[in-house]
């Protein structure tokens, strides 16, 4: 059992926070913040030409589950082909970091929200409307159901 | 390394003249107060009008009847407040906007009856004005409770002046004087309560025991009906060792007070020039000068208060925060997680959420303990001021 209100996966991912800092050359960077709370995660992608996502880091201004979020989301975006980095959900990163209290379950929804916001941006530096991500993740979500 | 505990406004460790006092009481001492006819029941009945008298001696309250026992200071402060509303025909109550949840809660339940309140503000360093309190005191006022220290800020208020407005006004003061009984002498004559609480638990007595002072003539209603122990105030078989020790946690204050009050200040003083010399946008919450000798309390620009606070345990500095992130953790939702309505009193920025750290000493805390905390601290600060995305690492301070 783990010794506080957090999962191991979670400490060890606060602690010892993977990909964190900027990419300078990011060519997709999400921001968004959580008003509950006054989080604020900033996601940054480096996609190659084939649609991969080579390298994905983030800066975090909030909570252990927050940061623990950030850094978990990161590693999953990693190697992911850009139109499956939207298929990452919340209940993923949950899952991936061996669960969050209730009361903490928003930081992941920042963090899916933050790979939208990313993605966006990744598509409108490539001269498409932003709207197609919303339009994909509909896309996604009717796949689910 | 042994942890760094600095969070003994959530209850110290308990002094082992105290623990020595209270194990007979659960070993062979074991007979029940009210059980007069016999040398056992008579013992503890004896022990615990000793210990009476020893928590009168603390407060300076005349009469050792006049001191009934609870459980904490919650219940404490739960029986002062429902207490006295219940048998006065007033319908006013005054507090503050920084009272313990045991305070504001009773409070804020009762408007649902027919009661009002008022809640005085702050200033910027959490004190309250003897003067609003007077200019707020209406024909219907019939109580006034305010805490003598606050336990997130620190800061101590005019207790004296704002006795002496209610008394001139025949109003009913209570005190809740859990973070400060043990640290700063209180003298329930001189400063006119007419109710006050204290906690066995933060002053290195043992959890379970606390205090409730009634003045000579308030009336208080009980909360609960029963076998009439304490005065009736407080029915229900009393937690006989761990009042033990609350009387010898009072006997050990009363003597030793002036020893490790100076000591403990130095090191305050010491652990608050030292954080704040690190960085500039590190801002200590609460009066500096009318502060508790114990306590120190701050919020870092960029930083999220929970995570100073994990960075912290990680380091082995046990501390507490009052970050709404990490102050109900474990709510069933997010709607559960607030901002401490006490650091939004003060002008901490809710909408960057970051909550304020606070680490009180004890009387156990060495410098190195000091020495070690300051080490640590710019390199939690700096790790976490580089996460964050507000921040600019020009602003670094060294």
């Amino acid at each position: 059992m783990a010794a506080g209100p957090y999962s191991d996966t979670v400490m060890d991912h606060f602690t010892n926070p993977r990909n964190m800092g900027e990419i300078e050359d990011a060519n997709g960077v999400g921001e968004v913040g959580n008003p509950s709370c006054g989080d604020v995660m900033k996601l940054y992608l480096k996609v190659n030409n084939d649609g991969v996502i080579e390298n994905s880091t983030f800066k975090t201004f909030g909570c252990g589950a927050a940061i623990a979020s950030s850094s978990m989301t990161t590693e999953m975006l990693k190697g992911a082909k850009v139109e499956d980095a939207l298929k990452l959900t919340n209940q993923a990163i949950v899952d991936a970091l061996g669960g969050l209290p209730p009361a903490k379950i928003h930081c992941s929804v920042m963090a899916e929200e933050a790979v939208e916001a990313a993605l966006k941006d990744y598509y409108t530096k490539q001269g498409k409307d932003a709207s197609i991500v919303d339009n994909m993740k509909a896309e996604i979500k009717k796949d689910a159901e | 390394m042994e942890p760094i505990y600095l969070d003994n406004i959530a209850g110290t460790k308990p002094d082992k003249r105290v623990v020595d006092e209270v194990i007979p009481y659960l070993t062979e001492k074991y007979g029940n107060p009210a059980a007069h006819f016999y040398p056992l029941g008579r013992q503890s009945y004896n022990a615990i009008s000793n210990a009476r008298k020893q928590v009168a001696d603390l407060i300076c309250a005349k009469n050792p009847e006049n001191i009934i026992f609870t459980s904490n200071g919650t219940e404490s402060n739960n029986i002062a407040v429902k207490g006295v509303m219940a048998l006065s025909s007033k319908k006013h109550i005054i507090i503050s906007e920084i009272e313990h949840y045991s305070i504001q809660n009773p409070v804020l339940k009762m408007l649902n009856d027919g009661y009002t309140f008022t809640k005085l503000k702050v200033d910027k360093n959490g004190r309250i004005s003897p003067e609003s309190v007077a200019s707020a005191i209406k024909e219907d006022t019939a109580l006034v409770a305010i805490a003598h220290a606050n336990p997130e800020i620190g800061v101590i208020q005019d207790i004296e002046s704002i006795g002496k407005i209610c008394k001139d006004k025949g109003v009913h003061f209570h005190v809740d004087a859990v973070a400060s009984c043990g640290y700063i002498d209180i003298d329930v004559e001189r400063f006119n309560v007419s109710t006050l609480s204290i906690a066995a638990q933060n002053f290195y007595g043992i959890r379970g025991a606390a205090a409730l002072y009634i003045a000579p003539n308030v009336k208080l209603k009980p909360l609960f009906d029963g076998g009439f122990q304490e005065l009736g105030i407080r029915s229900g078989s009393e937690n006989v060792p761990a009042i033990i020790g609350l009387g010898k946690a009072c006997e050990i204050a009363k003597n030793e007070m002036g020893q490790y009050v100076p000591e403990m200040k130095r090191l305050r003083d010491k652990l608050i020039k030292g954080l704040t010399d690190q960085y500039d946008f590190l801002h200590i919450t609460g009066d500096i000068e009318n502060r508790l000798p114990y306590h120190v309390s701050f919020w870092v620009e960029y930083i999220e208060g929970e995570s100073l606070l994990m960075w912290y345990a990680q380091k082995n500095v046990y501390c507490a925060s009052g970050s709404a992130c990490s102050s109900n953790i474990l709510a069933e939702d997010e709607e559960d997680l607030q901002a401490s309505h006490v650091l939004t009193a003060v002008g901490v920025p809710t909408d960057i959420c970051a909550g304020s750290i606070t680490m009180s000493l004890s009387k156990y805390n060495t410098e190195e303990d000091i020495d070690y905390v300051l080490k640590v601290s710019p390199e939690i600060i700096d790790k976490l001021c580089a996460m964050s995305p507000a921040f600019d690492p020009s602003k670094i301070k060294k």
